[in-house]
């Protein structure tokens, strides 16, 4: 099975330099899925709704076939008509397709259809579907209307239990029952868990409707929504503290006119007033008070601009050393990075060389999975835009970002002046400039970003990483979606309280919007719950497709340049995307060649600086994760102590607790 | 803890006599007292009497019983011991081999008997009854939303307060929820302070956070205090002093009580002095993997070499209740001094015990260099 591969697989260097080649490829092929499988991960909706009748895929699979480009086409359009005079909320997705397969894409007839059926079902009630989807503890089921003949043709050989000689409060584990025989080969880690059984729990209509949201394929749902606009882009902005981050981000808005000139007019005055005109530009990103008073980003500013290609939503970490979990945060829902370095005479070497931060948040967002970075070679001015200056802190950093896993062609250099707003948004004017440097400004660098695919067909998992009070009723949860979709209106599951909720609406950069997909950041309004059931560090997900819960796993760490070494029961604190938890090293299970992933020791007395092994790790409390190989976005950790980051690692196998 | 009485044979045979005078002693009583032991103490008794009448009623009576001790429970938070036992001295209540269950009282003296005292539970004694004792030290660490409020005496760290909020992050233009809720864990905090912090006792409170939060809080709080004439808080402003933590969990009162500012202020506590050693264990690891050994079957082998310089044993090892493996680990004690070496008894209870006592609970610095052992490739 996948999550039982060999450790070698998930080397860092694999991991590093073939990391555009997995993000290329479907992410399915590492895993050996079985096709039925496939199927259903693709299906989140699917699996929202309905049980994952293995054989039901299996149809579904044919049927999503049958339909040619150009019905493809037609039937996203149709969806876009009648959810224009419908809204979304009227009728899920998957079961809007259906109709419109029957009435053959007829806007109108659709429409009259679908108004029809819902009268009906008001009758009838709708408790079934809330009831029936997650419990594991299967119902009686009815015989089927029309459709079970057709199932169970399908079903036939595998002699799945269909309808009440399933025992009631029976858990079953998917693993025995779904799996295809011809699949010998394993499934899906994301399948293989809480899986629903098969043939359990089912009203009567959920089988069909789960065999039409197949039909809506969430890449298909991806193109129809975001086809047309500019690729969406999250760029973290890294650096020592007084490196001028937030000044070269206030600056690069005010050029782009983000920025109006009554509100920049006002951040002069004031900050003159206070003695403070340099950091002007900055106060664009660090709103509140404190911050401006102190002169320092404490948590993630946060600003969207555009750029030729793209729209960028940039995040402003906080390079002080205390707030480097706020840092984490951010970066852990970036795609690329910028890197700030001061190139004034000593302060490059203060940042990068004397325990600065330049390289801890290197290895950190590297170890997050950004994998692009643009560095700005910032504050040229004050060494009159030196080249040799320049070249100096490029060579350096080269060497490091190189060890850092960075490869080269990921790697550009741009020297700025953020205070001056030289060479940011249009070529520089600077004649020492001009002099040595031909290349892009630093808009166009960011706009040649390149953006990473979007796993949008993996099952639904949102990182919660702020929880508040909406002005309605329901709670909002800011954070990412890692992996796969979600809808207004979907039922999630909030892990690792298990409670459930629903989606009552969604807000993206500050317009609502009726569905987000994996790497959107969004504020997502939650009904059915309550404050307490909700906290940062929580993974919304999709109830059919739970992400696993335990406080114990194994990981394959990476130990940066620290002070301590680690041993058995060494205390760290645990960062897993927003989540932050005092944990322990409860095993050291092997020491890995750092080159070649090969054990070199099992259990190794002591795990010294710059190596590499596989421990154990036990958390205080159950938290929601992934194996790296079945997502690796919810894959990754962190480990610091006394605030300092000592080792990133990716999850390797998660483990029962006893 | 007041030693009223003494009397150790050669052999290690014998009784002594005990008051507990605070909480701490009963957690020494708890560290000397071992299944088997037996133990004469002062409790109250149900007694079941029948009147002339037939009619049974029941009083509680206080007297004296002697028990052999069947089994120990310690509560940690409340500071309470619970022998129980059967009786093995006539009584006129209580019939022998009766079971009983004693609780050890503050104030109360209690008279133990072991079959072998041992260098450990000696060791203990003159631990307890060592009347220069260090002050105790209140210590709130915290960053936002989350706060430990902690009592740290010699031999304890007790977690008298956890709170836990979520307090919204302050969005652009929304900042109210985020003030509301820092308002509200800052008022929890103090709450916590002014209950479960004994100023007639505590002579020192850290007050330890990352960023600005430490400060904010102590402005909010001496605030506060003066709105509400809180003469308390207002007195005792001094004894507050502001550190650096790096987070709000509980183990980073190791770095709080590594940071010089504090160490000059409460001098040398057990706490302090643990932690400290600890560190020198890790650096010894760092630097010369081959004089820093964990691990019982390495501790041993390092011993039989004499090469221990420090030895770290958790006070947990003692605990045991194989009276055999006890009888080990003290052997190793007494021979590392034997050969000169210094032998540091962690308290369990303390944050870097309870490190030690996840690193196997035994491990020492060597004199020199050792070759490394193969370990167990089965061992678990
Ligand atoms: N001379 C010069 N000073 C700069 C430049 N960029 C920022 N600074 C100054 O550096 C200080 C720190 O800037 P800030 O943006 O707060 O840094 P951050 O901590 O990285 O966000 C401020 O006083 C800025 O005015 C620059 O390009 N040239
Ligand atoms: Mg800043």
């Amino acid at each position: 099975m996948a999550r039982h591969r060999d450790v070698r697989n998930m080397d860092y260097e694999d991991e590093y330099d073939g990391y555009d080649d997995v993000y290329g490829h479907s992410v399915d092929e590492d895993f050996c899925i079985s096709p039925s499988n496939r199927q259903f991960i693709y299906n989140r909706e699917n699996s929202r709704e309905s049980k994952l009748d293995h054989s039901d895929d299996i149809q579904e699979a044919d049927e999503v076939d049958e339909l040619t480009d150009t019905e493809r086409a037609q039937l996203n359009s149709c969806i876009d008509e009648v959810t224009n005079v419908l809204g979304t909320e009227i009728i899920p997705r998957n079961e809007l397709v259906d109709v419109i397969l029957k009435h053959k894409f007829n806007v109108e007839k659709v429409i009259n259809s679908v108004l029809e059926d819902k009268k009906d079902e008001k009758k009838s009630g709708t408790t079934t579907r809330d009831k029936a989807s997650f419990f594991k503890t299967p119902t009686v089921v009815e015989p089927a209307p029309s459709t079970t003949t057709k199932l169970v043709s399908v079903v036939k050989g595998f002699n799945l239990p269909q309808s009440d000689t399933l025992p009631a409060h029976l858990p079953i584990r998917n693993g025995s029952g779904s799996q295809s025989p011809s699949s010998g080969r394993g499934q899906s880690p994301t399948s293989g868990r809480e899986t629903p059984l098969p043939g359990g729990n089912e009203s009567e209509t959920e089988p069909r409707a789960g065999r039409r949201e197949t039909k809506v394929d969430p890449e298909a749902q991806y193109k129809t929504e975001r086809g047309n606009g500019k690729e969406h882009l999250y760029m973290v902005v890294i650096g020592h503290v007084d490196a001028g981050k937030s000044t070269l981000m206030g600056r690069l808005l005010c050029e782009l006119g983000q920025v109006n000139k009554k509100t920049m007019h006002k951040y002069a005055q004031e900050s003159r007033k206070l003695g403070k005109q340099s950091f002007m530009y900055a106060w664009v990103l660090d709103e509140t008070g404190e911050e401006r008073d102190r002169g320092i980003t404490m948590d993630i500013g946060r600003y969207l601009f555009q750029t030729k290609t793209k729209e960028v939503t940039l995040l402003d970490a906080p390079g002080h050393k205390d707030f480097i979990p706020n840092m984490i945060s951010g970066a852990a829902q970036a795609d690329v990075g910028l890197l700030v370095v001061d190139a004034t005479r000593g302060e490059f070497e203060t940042g990068f060389d004397l325990g600065g931060q330049t390289r801890e948040h290197a290895l950190l967002v590297r170890s997050l999975g950004v994998n692009q970075l643009a560095v700005v070679i910032n504050k040229l001015d004050t060494v009159s835009w030196s080249k040799t200056r320049f070249d100096e802190i490029v060579q350096k950093l080269k060497i490091f970002l190189k060890q850092a896993g960075f490869k080269d062609n990921d790697v550009s250099f741009v020297p700025c002046s953020g205070l001056t707003g030289q060479n940011l948004v249009a070529p520089p004017t600077e004649n020492e400039l001009l002099e040595w440097y031909k290349g892009p400004c630093l808009l166009e660098v960011i706009d040649k970003f390149r953006t990473p695919p979007r796993p949008v067909a993996k099952p639904l998992r949102f990182s919660v990483n702020d929880v508040f009070k909406g002005t309605g009723s329901g709670m909002c949860v800011d954070g990412r979606v890692e992996t796969g979709l979600a809808n207004v209106g979907d039922k999630i599951l909030i892990c690792p309280s298990k409670e459930r909720a629903t989606v009552k609406s969604i807000i993206v950069d500050e317009s609502s919007k009726n569905v987000v997909f994996a790497g959107d950041q969004a504020t997502i309004t939650l009904a059915g719950i309550d404050i307490q059931s909700l906290s940062v560090g929580n993974i919304l997900c999709d109830p059919q497709n739970p992400i696993p819960v335990s406080s114990k796993f194994e990981a394959r760490i990476v130990v940066f340049n620290t002070k301590v070494p680690i041993t058995k029961g060494y205390p760290v604190v645990l960062h897993h995307q927003s989540l932050v938890e005092p944990a322990v090293v409860s095993k050291l299970v092997s020491q890995l060649n750092k080159n070649t992933g090969e054990v070199v020791k099992r259990h190794p007395r002591v795990v010294l600086k710059n190596s590499s092994a596989i421990v154990e790790i036990s958390v205080s409390k159950p938290i929601a994760l992934e194996e790296y190989s079945s997502c690796k976005e919810l894959g990754r950790i962190m480990l610091r102590v006394a605030g300092v980051t000592i080792a990133a690692g990716l999850i390797t196998k998660i483990l029962a607790v006893n | 803890m007041k030693l009223i009485h003494k009397d150790i044979d050669k052999g290690g045979q014998g009784v002594v006599t005990l008051i507990p005078e605070e909480p701490e002693d009963i957690w020494h009583a708890y560290n000397l007292i071992s299944e088997g032991d037996s133990v004469k103490s002062s409790t109250i008794r149900k007694v079941q009497s029948e009147s002339s009448t037939g009619s049974s009623t029941s009083n509680r009576i206080r007297t004296t019983l002697t028990i052999t001790v069947e089994n120990i429970d310690f509560d940690t938070q409340a500071c309470m011991l619970r022998l129980k036992g059967r009786n093995i001295e006539e009584n006129q209540y209580v019939k022998m081999g009766a079971y009983h269950t004693l609780d050890l009282e503050l104030n109360r003296k209690f008279t133990l008997r072991k079959q072998e005292w041992d260098s450990v539970s000696v060791e203990r004694i003159e631990l307890a009854c060592d009347p220069t004792k260090s002050a105790d030290v209140a210590a709130v660490i915290m960053q936002e939303g989350l706060a430990h409020v902690c009592l740290i005496t010699p031999s304890m760290t007790l977690v008298r307060a956890k709170i836990d909020v979520n307090i919204p992050r302050k969005r652009k233009g929304f900042s109210q929820q985020h003030e509301k809720g820092l308002v509200k864990f800052y008022e929890q905090v103090m709450q916590a302070i002014i209950r479960h912090i004994d100023f007639d006792v505590v002579k020192c409170v850290l007050v330890a956070s990352p960023g600005f939060i430490k400060d904010q809080f102590h402005e909010y709080m001496f605030q506060m205090a003066v709105k509400t004439d809180n003469k308390i808080l207002i007195d005792n402003k001094p004894k507050f002093m502001l550190v650096h933590a790096s987070s709000g969990f509980k183990h980073s009162l190791k770095e709080v009580l590594q940071d010089p500012a504090v160490i000059s202020k409460i001098s040398d506590t057990k706490a302090a002095s643990e932690v400290k050693t600890l560190e020198q264990f890790y650096t010894t690891l760092q630097c010369e993997p081959a004089k820093a050994f964990y691990g019982k079957k390495h501790i041993e082998k390092a011993n039989e070499a004499q090469a221990i310089e420090t030895l770290l044993i958790s006070d947990k090892l003692f605990k045991c209740s194989e009276a055999n493996l006890r009888k080990q680990y003290v052997n190793i004690v007494d021979s590392v001094r034997e050969s000169g070496g210094n032998v540091k008894i962690f308290s369990s209870l303390h944050v870097s015990g309870e490190q030690l006592e996840q690193l196997t609970g035994i491990a020492a610095i060597l004199r020199f260099p050792m070759p490394e052992l193969e370990e167990d490739s089965d061992e678990d």
